[in-house]
């Protein structure tokens, strides 16, 4: 596994305007690569906004768009992982995430957990996606995950299970609970992505959006998270900003040594007692 | 601690970036709003001032004859702590010339006329000035419903639209609003020795707590009565959020097409912004 340096890109894109996100997720990637880095993480949704709603069809891009193309040549140059409304050749619209690397696709992933209550309305526009796989890239195994994936156990679980070390999200996650020290949003996200690298003795790389859609402040905070849990660099919220952080093969082999909890977890006996539960549940 | 205290200078700098954001994406670097002399506009125009430099904001007074002159005394004292352009707009010749084609009209119908003849001033000067309107209702008074439909309820941005009246207060210390400002009776100021308190029955502080376990906590009546409120004091709450609610939602239209605004044309405010 090669060490690498991430940037981890926090953007403000304007909703649903294409063609100035794409110029802007370019212009933010030369600047990573002059800075060295090798894995540019966008934001979800990155190219077109969040609050589509009816928009989402109109700002919906086929793998093989000139827009998506134009990231996959770049990414001869360095790996990049970009969010944006996909649409099949069967018009299904999915959020999806890409990974581009050596000038190819290297994996799709749409998002499954598509959050449809308080202020999300995603399944009323897009379609759900059915499968979380991990992929092989120049930096080791890696996990997407897109913003409400990681909320279920499963989704990072089953990741780790298929071999990543990298859990990668995409986040557009909106600012609110101003009752305590930290954003409540910001707090509980931190919680989770520290616990889950924990848990699963992985990396993860959180990457948030910033500005406001209709109100809705996002919040950024984008960090990076050590396989021992710790927050190892963090971008400011509310800003756009460039963070970059160092991913050592040297650190995940010494947490893992430590806390051999992958090595332990038994997978037979999940996947024996998961199978009676579902056997239970649909009697 | 009370569960309406907030973290201050969090929201302050996420309503400061909500102005900076919302206005200047659509392409305006100015503000404009009216300025009564009471807090809810004193801090609206502390935060503009800070998200878009006092030279961008337009704040007007729009007093009626009726008005406490103590009233634009303080939104001259709000305009000098903030530094914005100030302007006096008196309303009184507007609203007598119509009154006087209707000298019968109770006291809420000339409030109403009021309120609305302010928002067309702030309306033209939004288009003298290049300048986005901003709201100033809080919370409370949107929910409850204590406020005039096209009148001081409209506007193109509010700040502070999702802060009860305990917060405005608590905010507008951070953001040092004048203290006199602070201190004083809320009144909507349309007649002598009106106040708001006295109007509604309750203390903006009682039902604030209540709002926000109803509001905010989703909590059934049964936990409002064990939580110490008074049944008929949640009925009264109730109803006015419920008998309002038309005031928060745009006009209703007819259905006939399969794409009808708002029901199946659905876009967020700021598409392509």
């Amino acid at each position: 596994m090669q060490d690498c340096t991430a940037a981890l890109i926090q953007l403000k894109p304007r909703l649903g305007q294409v063609a100035a996100n794409l110029a802007l997720i370019r212009e933010q990637v030369e600047r990573t690569i002059e800075q060295g880095a090798e894995l540019a993480v966008l934001p979800e949704l990155a190219l077109t906004g969040y609050f589509l709603k009816d928009l989402a069809p109109e700002v919906a891009l086929s793998l093989d768009s000139p827009e998506l193309t134009s990231l996959r040549q770049l990414s001869s140059r360095i790996s990049i992982v970009a969010g944006f409304v996909e649409v099949t050749p069967d018009f299904q619209f999915y959020n999806s995430a890409a990974w581009f690397e050596d000038g190819e696709l290297r994996h799709l992933h749409r998002k499954v957990y598509l959050p449809t209550y308080g202020l999300f309305d995603e399944q009323r526009y897009l379609g759900r996606g059915d499968r979380f796989r991990a992929f092989d890239t120049r930096f080791g195994r890696m996990g997407l995950l897109i913003c409400e994936d990681m909320w279920h156990l499963s989704a990072p679980y089953l990741l780790a299970m298929d071999g990543a070390t990298t859990l990668v999200c995409l986040s557009s996650s909106p600012g609110r609970g101003v009752d305590g020290v930290e954003l409540g949003s910001a707090a509980a996200w931190r919680t989770l992505t520290t616990a889950t690298a924990r848990f699963l003795t992985c990396r993860v790389l959180y990457v948030n959006r910033v500005g406001y859609e209709d109100g809705v402040g996002f919040w950024g905070g984008s960090h990076a998270v050590t396989p021992s849990g710790e927050i190892a660099g963090a971008a400011p919220e509310f800003d756009e900003a460039l963070t970059f952080v160092r991913l050592a093969a040297a650190d995940l082999r010494r947490e893992r040594i430590t806390s051999p909890l992958l090595r332990d977890e038994n997978l037979c006996v999940t996947q024996r007692e998961l199978e009676r539960i579902n056997r239970e549940r649909s009697r | 601690m009370s569960p309406l205290t907030m973290n201050g200078p969090l929201v302050r700098r996420m309503l400061v970036g909500f102005l900076q954001d919302e206005i200047w994406k659509v392409g305006a670097k100015r503000a404009v709003l009216g300025l009564s002399g009471g807090i809810d506009s004193a801090l609206v125009c502390h935060l503009a001032a800070e998200a878009l430099g006092p030279e961008n904001v337009h704040a007007i007074c729009m007093p009626y004859t009726s008005s406490n002159p103590e009233s634009e005394a303080h939104a001259r004292l709000v305009a000098g702590a903030s530094g914005v352009h100030f302007s006096v707009v008196p309303i009184t010749p507007m609203v007598d010339a119509y009154f006087d084609q209707f000298p019968d009209a109770d006291p809420m119908r000339r409030g109403n006329k009021m309120a609305r003849e302010r928002m067309t001033i702030l309306f033209d000067h939004s288009a003298l000035h290049g300048a986005l309107v901003l709201g100033t209702s809080n919370k409370t008074e949107l929910l409850l419903g204590y406020g005039t439909l096209y009148g001081d309820m409209a506007s193109a941005l509010n700040p502070i639209g999702d802060l009860y009246k305990t917060q405005v207060w608590q905010l507008s210390e951070e953001v040092g609003v004048p203290r006199p400002v602070i201190e004083k009776q809320p009144s909507a100021d349309l007649w002598a020795g009106q106040t708001d308190e006295q109007e509604l029955g309750f203390s903006y502080r009682e039902v604030d707590q209540l709002l926000f376990r109803m509001v905010d906590q989703r909590a059934t009546a049964d936990e409002l009565v064990a939580a110490g409120f008074r049944p008929e004091f949640i009925s009264t709450v109730y109803q006015k959020v419920q008998n309002s609610h038309f005031k928060r939602r745009l006009p209703v239209i007819a259905k006939l097409s399969n794409r009808t605004i708002d029901r199946d044309f659905r876009y967020s405010r700021d598409w392509g912004k």
